[in-house]
C-alpha cells in the first residue's frame, strides 16, 4: 500500500513515523512544497533571532527519513485527483496513490483590508515567510503588527530583536483576551508594554497604504491615526490552506476539510488532519478546527491506526496547550474560558510582583476542579490531567497542589499561598499537604482512578 | 536602522575598548624585558663541581653571560648552545679520564631532562626591564585593566529584563562557530600537531605517540564502518566557510596560550613577574606559571561569573550555581593551597578527584602525603574518600551535576567564560558515538596507569609488562594532562563548544557518568505532552545532548555525559524539562515513547 501523505508539518509528520511504526511494508511518501526536512514551525522565530540555525530547528536528522523509509517529495501538489487516485504537481508529473493524507496546515487570515496585498504586507507560517522576512528587513524602519495572537506576539518579538519599533493593533481591550481571562490578558498587556512595545488596544486596522512602490508605508487605523511603517504583520488568526483542493471531486470543504470522527474525509481513502482539518461533530467545549502544534500530532498518530484499518476515534483528550509572551511563559490545561460560564467558580492567585499567577477552575455546585491556568509559573500536565480526569475535587487538589509544581529546583513555592487565598475566600482551613517533588508526582500518577 | 547585533551602551563599548587594551598589552608584555642570566643562576641548580665547572666553561665559549638578550628566543638559544657545549665537556672528560670512582656514567653527565626543567627559572632570574621593576603595574594594566573592561561590559546588562538573553549568537563573528568540514580541519590539525611534538616531548620516541594514532585511526573505524556512520547524513549546520571568524581567531589565541604555557613556559616569564608580588602575599614563594595560571583562572571564572548571573537572574538554579562554581574556584583551588604551602603543608585542592586528578597516586605526591604529617595523611584519606565514597554517593543522591557544574575549576571555566560557546557542541548521533568511544577510552588510559603507578610504587619494579611506569605517566600527563584537557579542552571553545573535555575527555566525567547512567536518581523530566520540538534545548545543551529526541517522545532523560547545568530547561519556551532526582519509575519512564495518545486495549490514551 502507498500512503501518500501532503504536508511536512508536525501532523504530516507525526502520521508518517507512526505509520512505519505500525507497519513494516507500507510505502510512505511525505510531499512537501515548502522544505525538504522537516522544521519545528513553532521554532521560526528563534533562526530570525540568531538563537538558532536553520538546521537546528530540524527534529530528526537528515538519515532519519532513510532509515525510516519515509520518502521525501520536494513537490508543489497543484491538484488532486481523486477519483483516479492521483496527484498531480506543479511540473506536470503525478503520482498514484492508495490512500492519501492531506496535512496541509493553514495560512494567515485577511480580512479584505485595503492594501493588504501590497509587498511588506505579510504573516509568519512559513518558511517562505521568514525568509521573505529576512531579505526585506533593512528596509524596515518601523513595524506594525495587526492582531494579537500567538503569532502576534512572536513576530514582534523577532522585529524587536532587530532593534525595529513595533507597534501592536488588537481589537480586543487587552492581549488575546478571547482565549485569555481578563486578569490574565491584563498580565501580558502589561509584560508588553513592560518590554518597550508599543501596543494599542482597542485599535483596529483600516487601510495599509502603498509607498508609491508597490510596498507598505504606512497604516491608518479606523481611528484615523496614521502609522508609518515598512513592515504590516498579518496575525489575526490563519485559516485552512485548502484553496488548492477546491476542484476535487467530491471533496466536501467547508472552513476546512471536513473530517468525521475517523479523520476520514467525504471521499474514500482520504483523510485530512492537522490545522486543515474540519471536525464535523467536535466533542463538547471543543472548536471544529484546532490551529495547534499538539491537536495536529494527535491527529496524526491518529490517523495513522485509521488508514492502516485500526479503527480509533479521534479524541483530542482534556485541553491543554502553552505559550510563551516575550518572558512570560503561559500553560493551560482543562477548561480555562476566557469569559468564565454559569456554574464554573475560579481561584485566582497572583504574585505581587504581577508577572506569576495560577487561576484553578472548578465547578461551583460540587468542587470538581476542570482547569488550570498558570503565568511565569510551571506545572506537571499528567497531573493536572489526572486530576481533571478523575473529577477530584477542588479542597484535595488545593491539599496536593505541590505535586503539580514543576518550576526548577530552589524557586520559590505559592502552593501555600494559593491555598491561604483559597481559605480566605471560602472560610476554610485548609494545609497544603504536599510540596513540589518528583517521587510523589509519580506516585500520584501510578495510583489507578477512584472514579 | 535594523542590526543583528545586540544594542550596547557607551559604558559597555567602553570596557570593549579597555578589555581590548588589555589584551593588547598582555600579548604583547612577553618582548617587553631583557634577558641577562648571571653566572650565580646559571649554576645554582647544580651541585656537582664538575659540571658546574664544565657550565662555565660552556658560558665563556659562547658568551650567555655577557649579554642582555632581548627577546627569550635569543636567550633560549644561547642557553642550548651553553649547554650543549657543557654535554660535550663533561663526555669529553668522562671519554678521556674514566667515571669517577663509586659513581655510574648517568651519574655524572649532563642529562637533556635537566635543561628542560631548568630553562623557565633561568629565563626568569634573568629577566630585567619594566616588567620586573614594576610588576604591579603590569598586572593592573592587563589582569586588572581586562577585568574592569569586561564588568564595564557585563554590569549594565543587569539593567534589561530578567529573561532568554540569546539574541544574534548565531550571527555573531564570535559565537556562530564553525561547520563540520572546518570542525573536522581543526581537530585533525591539533592531533597531528599535538601527535608530532609528542614524539620530541618523549625524547624523539615514537612508540606511544604511534599507540595514540592507531587508537585514533581505530575509533573512526568503528564509529565510521562498524557503527555505519559513514553516509549517514547528520544534522549539521553553520555558518558558511570562516565566517565565525572572531571564534578562529579567539580559540587559537587560546591553543597558542595553552601551548605556552605547558610547553614553552620560558617564553611567558614576564606574565609570571606580574604576578610575583601576588604570590610571595600568598604562600611566601615567587610564582611559576601554574601560580599565573590558577591566579588568571581564578579571575575569568570571576568577572564571566557575573556575566551569567546577569544572564540568568531569573533563574535562580543557574545563580546559586554559578556562584557555587565562584567559590569553590577561589577558595578551593587557588587561595586554601597557597595558604598551605605558606603552612609548609603540600599544595593541595580539596576539590580535585581522581583520575581528574591523575597524578594523585604518584611516587612523588604518596611521598609528600606521608612526609606532611597528620595534614599529609587527611589528604590521602580524603582524595580516597572522594573517589570510593563521595563520587558514587553524591552522583547517586543527585547527579553528577554535583561535581560537573557545581563544584569542579574545569566545569567552572565551561559554564563562565564557555557559557557564549555552549550552543557550539555538536549533536548528531555521531558525535555521541564518537563521544562514548573516547571519553571511556581515557578512562580505561587513566585507570591503567594508576594501577601501573601503584604496582610500580609498592613493588619497586619501574616497568609493568615491558612498559615503563614513568614513560606512559609522562605520555598521559602531556597527551591527556595538557593536550587534552587544557590545548584541546580550552582551546576549542569557540571551535567545538565549551565542553569539548568534560564531554569527549574527562575520566572522572566517564566515571561520574556511568554511575550516573545506571545507579543514580538524577534525571530531567519532560512534563507530559507540551514539547514543540523547537530545539532551543538541544541547541543550548553543552554536552552534545540532542534533548528534544527525549523531551518531543515524552521520555525522560537519563543520559552519562548530562552535567546538570539547567540551561536546558531554563531555555525551554514551554516549560517543558526540570531536573529532578528521585527513583521511582526511572527506567520505564526513561525507556519508551511516551507522547502516546492511543492505547490499544485501554480506552483512554494519555497526552
Amino acid at each position: 500500500m502507498h500512503v501518500a501523505i501532503i504536508g511536512n508539518g508536525i501532523a504530516g509528520v507525526t502520521a508518517a513515523r507512526w505509520l512505519r511504526k505500525l507497519d513494516d511494508a507500507v510505502q510512505i511518501t511525505l510531499i512537501s512544497a515548502e522544505t525538504e526536512y522537516f522544521f519545528s514551525r513553532t521554532a521560526l522565530m528563534y533562526a530570525y533571532m540568531g538563537h538558532m540555525r536553520w538546521e537546528d530547528l530540524m527534529p530528526y536528522e537528515p538519515f532519519f527519513w532513510e532509515k525510516n523509509r519515509i520518502e521525501l517529495k520536494k513537490a508543489y501538489v497543484e491538484r488532486v485527483l481523486t477519483t483516479e487516485k492521483k496527484l498531480k504537481f506543479g511540473d506536470g508529473t503525478t503520482m498514484p496513490y492508495d490512500k492519501l493524507v492531506l496535512a496541509v496546515g493553514s495560512t494567515w487570515n485577511k480580512f479584505g483590508w485595503p492594501g493588504q496585498d501590497l509587498e511588506r504586507v505579510r504573516g509568519m507560517v512559513s518558511a517562505q515567510d521568514l525568509q521573505y522576512l529576512e531579505e526585506h528587513t533593512h528596509e524596515i524602519e518601523r513595524g506594525v503588527i495587526v492582531g494579537g495572537g500567538l503569532i502576534g506576539i512572536e513576530l514582534a518579538e523577532m522585529l524587536h530583536s532587530r532593534h525595529i519599533p513595533v507597534t501592536i493593533l488588537i481589537r480586543e481591550p487587552s492581549y488575546w483576551s478571547g482565549a485569555l481571562p481578563p486578569e490574565e490578558s491584563r498580565m501580558v498587556s502589561r509584560h508588553i508594554r513592560h518590554h518597550g512595545f508599543d501596543l494599542r488596544e482597542n485599535t483596529e486596522l483600516d487601510t495599509i497604504h502603498d509607498d508609491g512602490s508597490g510596498a507598505a508605508g504606512a497604516v491608518t487605523t479606523k481611528d484615523g491615526e496614521r502609522i508609518e511603517c515598512q513592515y504590516v504583520g498579518l496575525t489575526a488568526g490563519v485559516h485552512p490552506n485548502i484553496d488548492f483542493l477546491r476542484d476535487a471531486d467530491g471533496l466536501e470543504l467547508g472552513r476546512g476539510i471536513k473530517v468525521n470522527g475517523f479523520l476520514e474525509t467525504s471521499v474514500a481513502d482520504v483523510y485530512a488532519i492537522g490545522d486543515c482539518a474540519e471536525i464535523q461533530e467536535p466533542r463538547p467545549g471543543r472548536r471544529p478546527v484546532e490551529a495547534i502544534w499538539y491537536t495536529g500530532r494527535m491527529m496524526g498518530e491518529t490517523v495513522a491506526y485509521n488508514v492502516l484499518g485500526r479503527q480509533h476515534a479521534y479524541d483530542p483528550g482534556i485541553w491543554f496547550n502553552s505559550a510563551k509572551f516575550l518572558d512570560l511563559e503561559y500553560q493551560v490545561y482543562g477548561e480555562v474560558p476566557a469569559k468564565g460560564r454559569e456554574g464554573l467558580a475560579t481561584l485566582y492567585w497572583e504574585h505581587h510582583d504581577g508577572e506569576k499567577a495560577v487561576r484553578i477552575n472548578y465547578e461551583e455546585s460540587d468542587g470538581t476542579v476542570r482547569g488550570f491556568n498558570l503565568m511565569g509559573i510551571r506545572y506537571r500536565h499528567e497531573v493536572c490531567e489526572k486530576w481533571i480526569r478523575e473529577n477530584t475535587h477542588v479542597e484535595t487538589v488545593l491539599q496536593n497542589l505541590g505535586l503539580a509544581n514543576f518550576d526548577p529546583e530552589f524557586y520559590e513555592e505559592y502552593e501555600e499561598e494559593v491555598v491561604k487565598l483559597y481559605n480566605q475566600q471560602t472560610g476554610n482551613n485548609l494545609q497544603l499537604k504536599q510540596k513540589r517533588g518528583l517521587s510523589a508526582a509519580i506516585r500520584f500518577l501510578r495510583r489507578r482512578g477512584q472514579s | 536602522m535594523p542590526s543583528t547585533s545586540t544594542k550596547k551602551s557607551t559604558l559597555q563599548y567602553l570596557g570593549l575598548a579597555l578589555f581590548a587594551v588589555a589584551l593588547l598589552i598582555f600579548t604583547a608584555m612577553p618582548g617587553i624585558d631583557d634577558y641577562q642570566l648571571t653566572e650565580e643562576a646559571l649554576l645554582g641548580p647544580f651541585e656537582s663541581e664538575l659540571h658546574q665547572e664544565a657550565l662555565r666553561m660552556a658560558a665563556s665559549q659562547t658568551g650567555v653571560l655577557d649579554q642582555a638578550y632581548e627577546t627569550t628566543f635569543g636567550l633560549e638559544r644561547a642557553l642550548k648552545q651553553t649547554y650543549s657545549n657543557a654535554q660535550f665537556i663533561i663526555n669529553r672528560d668522562i671519554d678521556e679520564n674514566g667515571v669517577p670512582e663509586g659513581k655510574q656514567r648517568w651519574e655524572v653527565e649532563l642529562p637533556d631532562w635537566k635543561f628542560k626543567s631548568e630553562i623557565t627559572n633561568w629565563t626568569k632570574t634573568a629577566s630585567v626591564g619594566p616588567v620586573v621593576s614594576n610588576p604591579w603595574m603590569w598586572f593592573l594594566l592587563t589582569i586588572g585593566l581586562g577585568a574592569l573592561g569586561g564588568l564595564l561590559y557585563i554590569i549594565p546588562k543587569f539593567s534589561a529584563p530578567a529573561g532568554i538573553k540569546h539574541d544574534h549568537i548565531y550571527h555573531n563573528q564570535l559565537t556562530k562557530g564553525l561547520d563540520l568540514s572546518w570542525r573536522t580541519f581543526f581537530v585533525t590539525a591539533t592531533v597531528i600537531g599535538v601527535l608530532a611534538y609528542g614524539v620530541s616531548y618523549m625524547d624523539d620516541s615514537y612508540f606511544w605517540p604511534a599507540v595514540t594514532a592507531g587508537i585514533a585511526v581505530l575509533i573512526l573505524l568503528l564509529v565510521l564502518i562498524v557503527q555505519r556512520s559513514w553516509g549517514r547524513e547528520p544534522r549539521d549546520a553553520g555558518p558558511e566557510g570562516i565566517s565565525g571568524y572572531l571564534g578562529i581567531f579567539f580559540g587559537i589565541y587560546l591553543i597558542g596560550f595553552y601551548v605556552l604555557l605547558y610547553w614553552a613556559s620560558h617564553h611567558i616569564v614576564a606574565w609570571v613577574h606580574m604576578v610575583d608580588p601576588i604570590s610571595r602575599m600568598l604562600s611566601g614563594n615567587g610564582a611559576s606559571q601554574w601560580f599565573l595560571y590558577g591566579l588568571m583562572y581564578t579571575f575569568i571564572i570571576l568577572v564571566m561569573g557575573v556575566r551569567m548571573i546577569s544572564k540568568y537572574r531569573h533563574n535562580k538554579y543557574q545563580m546559586l550555581r554559578t556562584g557555587s562554581v565562584m567559590f569553590f574556584q577561589t577558595a578551593f583551588a587557588f587561595l586554601i593551597p597557597e595558604i598551605l604551602v605558606a603552612l609548609n603543608k603540600p599544595w593541595y585542592d580539596f576539590k580535585n578527584i581522581w583520575p581528574l586528578d591523575y597524578d594523585f597516586f604518584f611516587g612523588w605526591q604518596l611521598d609528600q602525603f606521608q612526609s606532611a604529617g597528620a595534614v599529609g595523611l587527611f589528604m590521602l584519606f580524603w582524595g580516597i574518600l572522594l573517589v570510593i565514597v563521595g563520587v558514587p554517593l553524591m552522583v547517586h543522591l543527585v547527579g553528577k551535576r554535583w561535581y560537573c557544574s557545581w563544584v569542579c575549576g574545569c566545569g567552572g571555566l565551561a559554564e563562565t567564560m564557555g557559557d557564549p560557546f555552549r550552543q557550539l557542541s555538536d549533536k548528531s548521533l555521531r558525535a555521541w558515538k564518537f563521544e562514548r568511544w573516547i571519553i571511556h577510552g581515557v578512562l580505561v588510559a587513566a585507570v591503567v596507569m594508576t594501577g601501573m603507578t601503584l604496582y610500580s610504587y609498592f613493588g619497586g619494579s619501574s616497568q609493568v609488562l615491558g612498559f615503563e611506569t614513568g614513560k606512559v605517566q609522562k605520555w598521559y600527563g602531556f597527551l591527556i594532562g595538557a593536550g587534552f584537557a587544557g590545548v584541546v579542552g580550552t582551546g576549542f571553545y569557540p571551535l567545538m563548544g565549551n565542553r569539548v573535555w568534560c564531554r569527549f575527555g574527562c575520566p572522572l566525567a566517564a566515571y561520574l557518568g556511568l554511575v550516573q547512567r545506571f545507579q543514580s536518581r538524577f534525571r530531567i523530566t519532560t512534563n507530559g505532552g507540551q514539547c514543540i520540538s523547537c530545539g532551543n534545548c538541544s541547541t543550548y545543551c553543552e554536552m552534545g545532548i540532542d534533548v528534544r529526541h527525549y523531551a518531543q517522545r515524552g521520555q525522560d532523560i537519563v543520559r552519562a555525559s548530562c552535567v546538570g547545568c539547567g540551561v536546558c530547561a531554563a531555555v525551554c519556551p514551554r516549560g517543558v524539562l526540570r531536573l529532578e532526582n528521585s527513583s521511582e519509575d526511572i527506567s520505564e519512564r526513561a525507556a519508551a515513547e511516551r507522547v502516546i495518545h492511543i492505547r490499544e486495549g485501554e480506552e483512554v490514551g494519555i497526552l
